[in-house]
């Protein structure tokens, strides 16, 4: 089963395929052995094993087996030796040992399997949000948890606490590792999607701090969002749409900020600076969840996004067909955020005085008086309507609301722009 | 990353208990020791002398002093050290979680920075 290294060092390769594989190990090493913690020691002493055993007898054919099949064997050696100390560890040692069949015979469907089962189980309802993200990070991206609570401008050792809640949580609860039966599918994949989202949101507009460093959070949810669609026995239309959603969003990365990382809004923005290529694929993949006939949120949300991305010029933007997809869309997922970006493309069709009272009635209603963008989005509006001193006002309550640099600077610009320097209190 | 497990447990309730489970937890200490050897984790780890056996010692305007014990009197007492090679703070929580110790005492995980990157450039 082995055969010679040629070519590429031993060693690099290693390296390589610990990039790209100890993941999906990792996803059947827990399915195998039950346990995130033994899994994860285990996936550890594969690779170790094989650090040591490559360079000497070759790489196997199928690295991906070998390394399960020493892992699995790793643990269950692990669990004899401290049996000495723990009589139960030797009868899981010996149940792990007769129950689990050979995985180096194992088809590839199986393990791919394994993937979405790790994915659920990360993201299950029993585990609060924000342990939702941390697990699917470490687990499922192969993040570290110092570069999630970077990612997160949290202390690493919040987002330590988290994880060990949510394993301690995933053995205490018993939470089974499984892809969900196709009846609890959507109400299972909800979640998984959510977080993806967040994790691409948090990355594409992070509530704090300077956003470049966060660029990775983005391709980490694409990433995400691609397997999803790749391994969902049926692909869900809200999968497609997340993804399609996703891209046609990442798409414009390199036309939002100058290069001195000020913002630049969307119709200001050099179109020929968009990714064409992720536009078209996340167009295919609208595509494809819109033929579905059952049209979700982020379905819908990528459809807003395709009609910009699809309008040659800003002027050129079909305003009237974002104002009724944002009908849709506040009747199938209701929210004040949804409720505002609705206002803003009222405005773009109807005048900034209709989207102006749209806007106003939402803040009288209280719901979005702290949402710096909702005072951004109405101090633009004030301007474009030359109620200079208002318009002034509402920029400075948006700038004291926010906590996100470039915002904060782009906010700044505008209360210049209006004769009026910014005061930061 | 590095980090350091040290671990602080009461002397007086370690004094107190019998021989053989003393024998028990050194022997499980080494075997933990041996594995986490094997896997690439252990760096070095020691036990310490108990803090009766510590000296202080500062400079101070060029004068050396040293003190009996230890700098601050606490409950509990440092008594050993794991300095360990983790992939993150994950992982070396749960390698301190697998020491005897962390069930005798208390282990403390701290991330090992490299000072040389904490120094501003020159």
């Amino acid at each position: 089963m082995t055969r010679p290294a040629h070519q590429v060092e031993p060693r690099e390769r290693l390296a390589n395929l610990y990039r790209a594989e100890s993941r999906r190990v990792l996803a059947t090493l827990v399915r195998l052995l039950g346990d995130f913690d033994l899994a994860e020691e285990a996936l550890q002493d594969a690779f170790a094993a094989a650090v040591e055993q490559w360079p000497r007898d070759g790489i196997p054919a199928n690295p991906r087996a070998w390394l399960v099949s020493t892992g699995r064997f790793k643990a269950i050696d692990r669990l004899r030796r401290r049996a000495r100390f723990d009589a139960l560890l030797g009868e899981l040692a010996a149940r792990l040992d007769e129950q689990a069949p050979d995985p180096a015979e194992q088809a590839d469907e199986l393990l791919e399997d394994d993937r979405l089962r790790l994915i659920f189980t990360c993201c299950h309802p029993a585990l609060p949000p924000d342990a939702q993200v941390a697990m699917t990070l470490r687990e499922v991206c192969g993040l570290t948890t110092e570069e999630i609570a970077r990612a997160f401008l949290t202390a690493p050792p919040t987002v330590a606490q988290r994880i060990v809640r949510a394993k301690a949580r995933i053995r205490d609860a018993r939470i089974s590792y499984e892809v969900p039966s196709p009846a609890e599918l959507p109400e299972r994949l909800e979640p998984v999607l959510r977080v993806v989202y967040l994790i691409f949101t948090e990355g594409y507009a992070p509530a704090a701090g300077d956003a470049v460093l966060r660029a990775d959070l983005a391709d980490e949810a694409i990433r995400l969002g691609r397997l999803l669609v790749d391994l969902l026995p049926e692909p869900e239309p809200e999968a497609l749409g997340l993804l399609a959603l996703l891209l046609l969003h990442h798409s414009r990365r390199a036309a939002r900020a100058t290069a001195d990382g000020e913002v630049v809004l969307l119709p200001d923005q050099d179109r020929s600076l968009w990714d064409r290529q992720q536009i078209a694929e996340g167009a295919g993949l609208l595509r494809r969840a819109s033929a579905s006939g059952r049209i979700g949120p982020y379905t819908l949300q990528a459809a807003i996004a395709a009609a910009h991305a699809e309008a040659p010029t800003a002027e050129a933007t079909d305003w009237d067909q974002i104002v009724r997809l944002y009908d849709l869309l506040a009747r199938a997922d209701p929210s004040p955020v949804i409720e505002l970006n609705r206002a803003a493309a009222v405005a773009m069709r109807d005048g900034p005085a209709t989207g102006l009272s749209l806007i106003d009635a939402i803040l009288a209603r209280g719901q979005l008086d702290t949402f710096p963008l909702a005072h951004a989005a109405r101090a633009d509006l004030l301007r474009r309507l030359g109620r200079i001193p208002e318009a002034r006002a509402a920029y400075q309550r948006a700038l004291d609301l926010s906590r996100q640099e470039p915002q904060r600077r782009f906010l700044r610009r505008r209360l210049r722009e209006l004769g009026h320097p910014a005061d930061d209190g | 990353m590095k980090y350091l497990c040290l671990v602080y447990a009461d002397e007086a309730e370690l004094n107190a208990l019998p021989q053989d489970q003393v024998d028990a937890l050194i022997d499980e200490t080494m075997a933990t020791n041996e594995e986490l050897a094997a896997s690439g984790h252990l760096i070095l780890a020691e036990a310490l002398e108990q803090v009766a056996s510590a000296a202080t010692v500062r400079v101070r305007d060029g004068r050396l002093s040293a003190t009996d014990g230890p700098f601050a009197e606490t409950n509990e007492q440092l008594g050993g050290f794991w300095l360990i090679e983790a992939r993150d703070l994950n992982e070396a929580i749960h390698i301190a979680g697998r020491l005897p110790s962390a069930r005798v005492g208390t282990v403390e995980v701290r991330p090992v920075i490299d000072l040389l990157r904490e120094r501003s450039p020159r």
